[in-house]
């Protein structure tokens, strides 16, 4: 589904900034993998995410979706077949628009109303906005003229991901989405994570700081250290593993100590 | 008295494409579009040439589509050649001057004995002697219309969501630099409207007819904010033209109180400061009362 080949990225090259944050790193999903993403403080995680996005285009190596050779597309064109949610809940969804109005921005990217700029929201789209938004359990289907601004963090990550998903993505990016949530909060957004992405069986990459969950969600978990993966388990050798053996693992790939200031353990 | 109203309701009509304009692209893409004053002038004067040449009606979209081209070439300049937004705004409308000199032939065009749509309006009686506000505000409402079934269609909704969020709006897969396109190409359109409305009023199109016209039309667009405040479109669209009229009226009263009205620039430009600084000035006001009250507690201890 992913094919990523020898891709790197330096940035601000030749000055005494210069950085290299991805360091000729390869990867392959096949469809339906659930992915986690775990590593050091500055390992190249959010870079990853971003140049499978297009925030930036990659120095080196190419970048291949579902067949499609996307190396040099810009972002919003990616976008028609990416979904993506960030850690800060306010970066998904616009704050003056009501509930309604986000998610009919979201539905844009169906092939139907790509370039029918002077459609409006129908009664259809609106029953099925609502639908959707019962699923998330939070009441949101009542309170769809509202802006977005009112909501808590949690119920825009939620709405977020659901926006992300309305329209089912070849890719979904989870860049520690339920990270800055309370946990019963970030216990809900993950469960409703759980649902939508076996539902429509949506291939994911899941960064997280929770090496637990890093180990339970998904089929196969990365290690990333200095913009490459160092350790990619799965099957069997990943469900015989546990939080002290990945760390171990870690340890014995990176020849250090993993180092990340909010990490959890349990 | 009746008249003076009717002239001030007149030119609140006349000039409140102008807050639209600023209203889509200041208030909705957050952009502060200095073509105004330049696309103000570019629409009276292609207006102007068109109704010399014995065609009014036709001279309204002709002056929208220049002006719009004026836009495009802003959006242009900021979306691809990166160039600061106020910036762009600002070398558009400096080119525009030549433009319109060239467009006219000189700096003046007087529209004396030349066939308007005021004129054809008032040969078909229509509206009796309110005719000159009648038409003027029937166009104004007819472009309120569009503009808020625009802004509801989902282009309109790309182009709010772009001053809105961004990240989201790409995330959403709609290019940012068509909307910002889209977007100013129309503000300017509105702006071009007005002038080529404001030449027939006038009968005359002058090269400095423009000049601050940006900050006039953010003091109707900040009266309207500040009166209606925040709620739907369409709330807010009218709270736009509202604020056209109340400032005309303003103005129409400061000259009875005999202002002269060179000093209406000064009192246009104290009022947008003055509105805009408010939110500020409050919470530096709060800020003092709390601190007085801390040191009273304190002192008295």
């Amino acid at each position: 589904m992913l094919k990523l080949e020898h891709i790197s990225k330096t940035f601000n090259p030749g000055t005494v900034n210069e950085k290299k944050a991805l360091s000729g790193l390869s990867l392959h999903l096949e469809p339906g993998d659930f992915v986690t993403i775990v590593g050091s403080n500055g390992a190249g995680k959010s870079t990853l995410f971003n140049a499978i996005a297009g925030g930036f285009y990659v120095d080196e190596g190419s970048i291949t979706l579902a067949g499609e050779d996307i190396t040099f597309q810009p972002e919003y064109r990616r976008s028609r077949v990416l979904g993506r949610l960030f850690q800060d809940p306010m970066r998904g969804t616009a704050p003056h628009m009501t509930i309604e109005e986000n998610l009919a921005l979201a539905y844009l990217r169906t092939a139907k109303h790509q370039h029918a700029f002077f459609s409006r929201t129908s009664k259809a789209d609106r029953a099925l906005f609502r639908d959707q938004l019962a699923r998330l359990e939070m009441g949101l289907e009542d309170r769809m003229g509202q802006p977005v601004g009112l909501l808590s963090g949690g119920q825009r990550q939620a709405l977020t991901l659901l926006m992300a998903t309305l329209v089912p993505p070849k890719l979904l990016l989870l860049d520690e989405h339920t990270a800055a949530l309370d946990p019963g909060t970030a216990e809900k957004v993950l469960r409703i994570t759980r649902e939508v992405v076996a539902e429509h069986r949506i291939t994911t990459l899941m960064v997280t700081h929770n090496m637990h969950q890093a180990l339970e969600l998904g089929n196969r978990t990365l290690m990333m250290d200095s913009g490459n993966i160092i350790l990619d388990v799965r099957g069997e050798e990943r469900s015989g593993l546990t939080v002290s053996g990945l760390l171990e693992r870690f340890r014995a790939g990176a020849g250090k100590n993993l180092d990340n200031d909010r990490i959890l353990l349990s | 008295m009746l008249t003076i109203i009717r002239a001030a309701l007149e030119a609140g009509f006349l000039y409140a494409p102008v807050a639209m304009a600023l209203f889509l692209s200041f208030s909705i893409l957050n952009i502060a579009d200095m073509t105004t004053d330049g696309a103000f002038v570019l629409g009276s004067a292609v207006s102007a040439m068109m109704c010399l040449s014995g065609h009014p009606v036709l001279a309204l979209p002709a002056g929208m589509l220049a002006a719009a081209a004026a836009g495009f070439i802003t959006a242009f300049l900021q979306t691809k050649l990166s160039v600061p937004s106020i910036l762009a705004g600002i070398i558009t409308n400096i080119g525009l001057y030549s433009v319109n000199l060239m467009v006219m032939g000189k700096s003046n065009q007087s529209l004396f004995q030349t066939d308007t749509i005021y004129t054809l309006a008032k040969g078909a009686g229509f509206a009796g002697s309110w005719y000159k506000l009648a038409v003027t505000a029937l166009i104004v409402l007819a472009l309120a219309a569009a503009l808020v079934l625009f802004l509801g269609t989902r282009l309109g909704l790309s182009v709010r969501a772009t001053g809105d969020n961004m990240d989201m709006v790409r995330a959403s897969s709609i290019n940012t630099n068509f909307t910002i396109t889209v977007g100013l190409c129309l503000a300017n359109a509105m702006t071009g409207l007005a002038g080529a409305m404001a030449a027939q009023y006038n009968t005359f199109a002058d090269v400095n007819g423009g000049t601050g016209m940006v900050v006039l039309a953010l003091a109707a667009l900040v009266i309207g904010e500040t009166l209606i405040g925040k709620g739907g479109m369409v709330r807010r669209v009218a709270g736009v033209i509202l604020g056209s009229i109340i400032y005309r009226l303003l103005y129409a009263a400061a000259l009875r109180c005999q202002v002269p009205a060179d000093y209406m620039k000064l009192v246009s430009a104290v009022i947008v400061a003055a509105a805009i600084a408010a939110p500020e000035v409050r919470r530096w006001a709060a800020f003092q009362r709390r601190k007085a009250a801390a040191r009273a507690e304190r002192g008295g201890m």
